[in-house]
């Protein structure tokens, strides 16, 4: 089970909410709610799945519900109706003690407009969540000024907020979140209110300390590029009902509606996709030093291009012309593995943006290796030509049915064994 | 008889509340003494240390305590000297009288009053229900509360106090009540979100953050408190508006201007030493970002 079960939580907004629920269960809409009872609907059966240790983003724009849901999580609103499961144990089912104890040490939150205390110095206000639990001056002091140094604000201890910029001001909010050690963290549109400057240095900082802490963090955007850059996983909310629910390469590839298109089809994705989502199988492997069998491969597969593998790691790349050119003079042959040539690999993490030159400028399908330099797929411009464009947003059956094309041949082709020639 | 327009509601009122008073003088009279000795206690002990140092000792204070709360030596230096004018008008004596029941009524309506305004900020029904009372505290004339009060307490500074401090209470409750509800919300939110308790959230961000605004009503009350002085005098609370009053029965018109000048003297120096006190305390407190 995932660390974080949303279970069907719907919120109404009004003076009889509970009254209401039926109607909304039995399928009234929001608009038809509001005009018939003046009850706003919130959220309409959300359920999401949070994994330990992911960046989750729920995205949305403004009216979506997105600040409300997370809200529920911590239940700073609670829900007309529906479940959180935290471990397995239902928040809604706390008692004011207990959900008191549960916000101290199980979730902390970091908020769109910092919620920093103005009287408290820097080192006081990170120091907040500890002074709650009741822990000694001293050493919750000792902690706040770790956590300060942590975020990059050592020697403003003893600032007040008003004195600092938004986005130093916003450092504290992450240090007094991160001060109370709790493994989930709730980031409500936490960098919305920042520079765009400032605010892409917070996304690498919230990374970089993600990979050493290991959080569970729920972050709430409206920013779609924001969401594709940090999170693991992105659910997208609209009029308080789930769009759509998935990896960044699935939204941008698979949009579910035609909300998400919209909203996807402005993303520069070369930025965001990286070279595994969009790679192909080579075309043929060669697993022998033999140059003259690797020659008659090439020629009884009809292929120019061959790549050369020694013991899984990819060696490099022949083309059927200068392996008939090489065969054909005199004397011994050398090394197949040897005289393959890998100067144009690209490693499997790799943008799309940082792999085009290299893709454009080589006359083949430009090898994908990964770290332990085996060869996972093959890149080639006309892929990459295809999954860069943008899905046309008004004709949209061939719309759906390019995309639907363009899933079968980039994500699930690599995956296809059958695929593969293997020569040897 | 003909039907009449209008039925005689007033007769009952005024016997009801004539018997009420009555009963209250016969049957809790001692209750009400002892609140009263509790009061009259700490007002003689504050009375006779104002008025038994040394005037100089005073003047210093009221110098150093203009500086704590303004951090301004020029602002002390202005306030000392009023004081001490005061003193040349021959009514030191009186403005200590006056200052103490000052400083006890200030005192007792902050105590009613800061949680009367926490409870008001907290519910919008409790706040619906003492609205309509505090208007009520604020523009019923102060005799009629002056008569029975008088009575159950006896004539003197007692029910001075309390009549001072039901017509300077109200701007300190609405104000605090103001102050509470316009902490940013946002900041409310994140200390509960922090797991605070009620109490946590209201001694550690409310109460702080609403502090300006809760300064800002001690000073009104001060003020009101001190437009009392001279009705106060009235049912035997001695001070400076005991020589208001006698100027007024003797036809003394100097006399009422030596007492006049010595209320507005004191009103200039509370309420700079609040105002200063209450502006050093905007300084972190507003939010930005």
């Amino acid at each position: 089970m995932a660390l974080i079960e949303v279970q069907n939580i719907t919120k109404i907004f009004g003076s009889a909410p509970d009254r209401e629920l039926a109607k909304v269960k039995d399928g009234m809409g929001k608009d038809q709610l509001l005009a018939e009872t003046g009850h706003t609907l919130g959220l309409h059966d959300v359920s999401l799945s949070i994994e330990k240790g992911e960046i989750f983003v729920i995205m949305g724009l403004s009216g979506s519900g997105k600040s409300t849901l997370i809200r529920h999580f911590n239940r700073l609103i609670e829900p007309t109706d529906g479940h959180i499961l935290v471990d397995g144990m239902d928040v809604m089912g706390l008692s004011m003690k207990e959900l008191e104890d549960f916000r101290r040490h199980r979730m902390s939150m970091v908020f769109q407009r910092f919620g920093l205390m103005p009287h408290r110095t820097v080192v006081q206000n990170v120091a907040y969540g500890l002074e709650v639990q009741g822990i000694a001056k001293a050493d919750r002091e000792k902690t706040a000024r770790e956590w300060i140094e942590t975020v990059g604000l050592a020697g403003f201890e003893d600032q007040y907020p008003s004195q600092l910029s938004g986005g130093m001001q916003q450092r504290v909010g992450l240090a007094r979140a991160l001060a109370t050690d709790a493994d989930i963290l709730l980031m409500d549109e936490a960098f919305s209110a920042l520079d765009p400057l400032i605010r892409s240095q917070m996304q690498d900082q919230l990374v970089e300390l993600q990979e050493k802490l290991h959080k569970t963090i729920v972050f709430i955007t409206h920013d779609l590029d924001e969401a594709l850059r940090i999170g693991d996983k992105i659910a997208i909310l609209k009029d308080g009902v789930l769009s759509q629910v998935g990896t960044p390469p699935e939204i941008l590839l698979e949009p579910a509606d035609d909300y998400v298109r919209a909203f996807v089809r402005d993303v520069n994705r070369a930025r965001v996709l990286t070279v595994d989502t969009v790679m192909q199988p080579p075309a043929l492997r060669i697993t022998h030093d033999n140059m003259e069998k690797a020659l008659a491969d090439m020629r009884r597969h009809d292929e120019d291009f061959g790549y050369v593998i020694e013991n899984k790691e990819f060696r490099g790349i022949v083309t059927q012309e200068a392996l008939a050119e090489e065969v054909a003079k005199p004397g011994d042959s050398p090394s197949l593995y040897a005289f393959a040539d890998d100067s144009n690999a690209v490693e499997l993490e790799s943008t799309l943006e940082e792999a085009l030159p290299t893709t454009l400028e080589a006359d083949y399908p430009v090898p994908v290796v990964c770290e332990d330099g085996r060869l996972m797929g093959v890149l080639s411009p006309e892929e990459m030509g295809s999954v860069l464009t943008p899905p046309e947003e008004h004709s949209e059956e061939a719309d759906d049915g390019t995309e639907e094309k363009a899933k079968d041949e980039q994500v699930e082709a690599p995956a296809k064994p059958h695929a593969l020639k293997e020569a040897s | 008889m003909a039907f009449d327009v209008f039925p005689n509601f007033g007769k009952p009122i005024r016997t009801s509340t004539n018997d009420l008073v009555d009963f209250l003088v016969v049957n809790y009279g001692d209750g009400f003494e002892a609140f009263s000795n509790s009061i009259l206690f700490l007002l003689v002990r504050l009375e006779r240390l104002l008025r038994g140092a040394d005037p100089v000792i005073i003047l210093v204070c009221i110098g150093l305590i203009t500086f704590a709360a303004s951090r301004r030596w020029g602002l002390s230096a202005v306030m000392v000297a009023a004081m001490w004018f005061i003193g040349t008008l021959g009514l030191w004596e009186k403005a200590m009288q006056t200052v103490a029941i000052l400083l006890v009524a200030v005192f007792i309506s902050v105590i009613i009053g800061v949680p009367l305004g926490v409870i008001s900020a907290r519910s919008n029904r409790f706040r619906a229900l003492l609205n309509p009372v505090l208007d009520l505290m604020q523009t019923i004339p102060s005799f009629v509360y002056l008569i029975p009060a008088a009575m159950l307490f006896g004539l003197g500074k007692v029910p001075a106090i309390l009549a001072t401090v039901i017509y300077a209470a109200p701007p300190l409750i609405r104000l605090t009540d103001l102050g509470i509800r316009y902490v940013d919300a946002e900041v409310v939110e994140a200390s509960r979100a922090f797991g605070a308790t009620r109490w946590q959230i209201l001694k550690g961000v409310q109460i702080p953050l609403a502090l300006p605004s809760i300064m800002q009503g001690i000073n009104q009350t001060m003020m009101m408190a001190l437009a009392m002085v001279v009705i106060a005098s009235m049912i035997g609370a001695r001070g400076v508006g005991e020589t208001v009053l006698l100027g007024l029965q003797r036809n003394d018109a100097g006399q009422g201007l030596l007492g006049g000048l010595a209320i507005v003297v004191l009103a200039v120096v509370f309420d700079r030493i609040t105002q200063s006190a209450g502006q050093r305390m905007q300084a972190h407190r507003k939010v930005t970002g």
